[in-house]
């Protein structure tokens, strides 16, 4: 199937499916998101088998805040699709996927370590690339780019533009 | 002075050379410096062809680079640190036996460089004490090479034995 084929087929299930530079992207609400993702993955001639990316991104002052972006692909078929969910700000929390897909764990905790995304129902949501005890989600947008101090075992050293060297 | 120099060139005659015990040992100490391998990042491949043939810190008796921090007096830190790599740095240079001694390799090292993010230390005298900066990104061995020359100056010249 190309890329206009499967949104035809997609349509008959969701109802937002758009085709933009030949990539599929459907946009859903949040509680239907496992349902989905299940669907993709079992619908015979969809066979979404596997999950290549979950990521989000961050758009503070919009509502929703944060979209999430899963990235499917079917091996046996070579098609692929993006699934879209918004999270409105202040309620961060989406049903977690390692059900379906055990490859998204740690996708999902990438995620939660960078942008706070709580997602409900996951079997071990620890930070994943920053120290444990870090404080903050230093992805989103409204997190300092730079001139952060050094923070080691509770001390705390300036950077270096303000230790008046 | 002059009976002191008198009597040091009668001994020279003879084979014999005087100095102080603190002088001697800081000699043998700067002539055999042990590194630890602690490469992070680009920087680590100037200071491995440092050690290669074509650079040959085997001029100064330092071509062996430890695995072993047991085994080890300098740590040359050569790239970023990045915050998780903050703690094993500094157990890293806890194992060391004393006296040791910190080269900090090139800008990243020495003050967060290009990354002044929230990912990486911001100078990694913030974790250890450092003895010898060299700058650059990344610094040619030749620059590497003067940082351990003044480094050896800085040995020899302690005066006391610590």
């Amino acid at each position: 199937m190309d890329a206009e084929q499967l949104a035809e087929r997609l349509r008959g299930r969701f109802p937002d499916v758009i085709v933009a530079r030949g990539e599929v992207t459907v946009t859903i609400a949040r509680k239907e998101l496992v349902d989905a993702i299940a669907f993709l993955r079992d619908e015979p001639e969809l066979e979404f088998d596997l999950l290549s990316d979950a990521s989000c991104t961050d758009w503070p002052g919009r509502d929703p805040r944060i979209w999430m972006a899963y990235h499917l692909y079917a091996m046996a078929r070579h098609h692929r699709v993006r699934v879209k969910v918004g999270l409105p700000e202040g309620d961060l929390h989406v049903p977690t996927i390692t059900a379906l897909h055990p490859s998204a764990n740690w996708h999902e905790r990438e995620m939660f370590d960078f942008f706070g995304v709580i997602f409900d129902g996951h079997p071990d949501l620890r930070r994943i690339e920053l120290p444990d005890e870090w404080e903050g989600h230093p992805l989103r947008k409204d997190e300092p780019l730079g001139g952060v101090p050094t923070r080691y075992h509770g001390a705390h050293v300036p950077p270096p533009d303000e230790r008046g060297l | 002075m002059d009976v002191e120099r008198r009597i040091a060139e009668e001994e020279a005659k003879q084979g014999i050379l005087t100095t102080t015990l603190a002088k001697a040992v800081n000699w043998a100490r700067k002539q055999s410096l042990w590194p630890a391998t602690f490469g992070l990042a680009c920087c680590a491949i100037e200071m491995m062809a440092t050690g290669a043939g074509h650079h040959d810190l085997a001029r100064w008796g330092m071509e062996v680079f430890r695995a072993s921090p047991r085994q080890a007096d300098l740590m040359i830190v050569a790239g970023r640190v990045s915050q998780k790599m903050g703690p094993v740095l500094r157990q890293i240079y806890d194992q060391m036996p004393e006296p040791k001694w910190v080269i900090s390799m090139g800008v990243c090292a020495s003050s967060g460089g290009m990354f002044n993010n929230y990912g990486v230390i911001q100078g990694v005298d913030t974790l250890v004490p450092v003895d010898v900066y060299v700058p650059g990104c990344p610094p040619r061995p030749e620059m590497l090479m003067y940082g351990i020359l003044q480094l050896h100056e800085k040995i020899q010249n302690r005066g006391t034995l610590d």
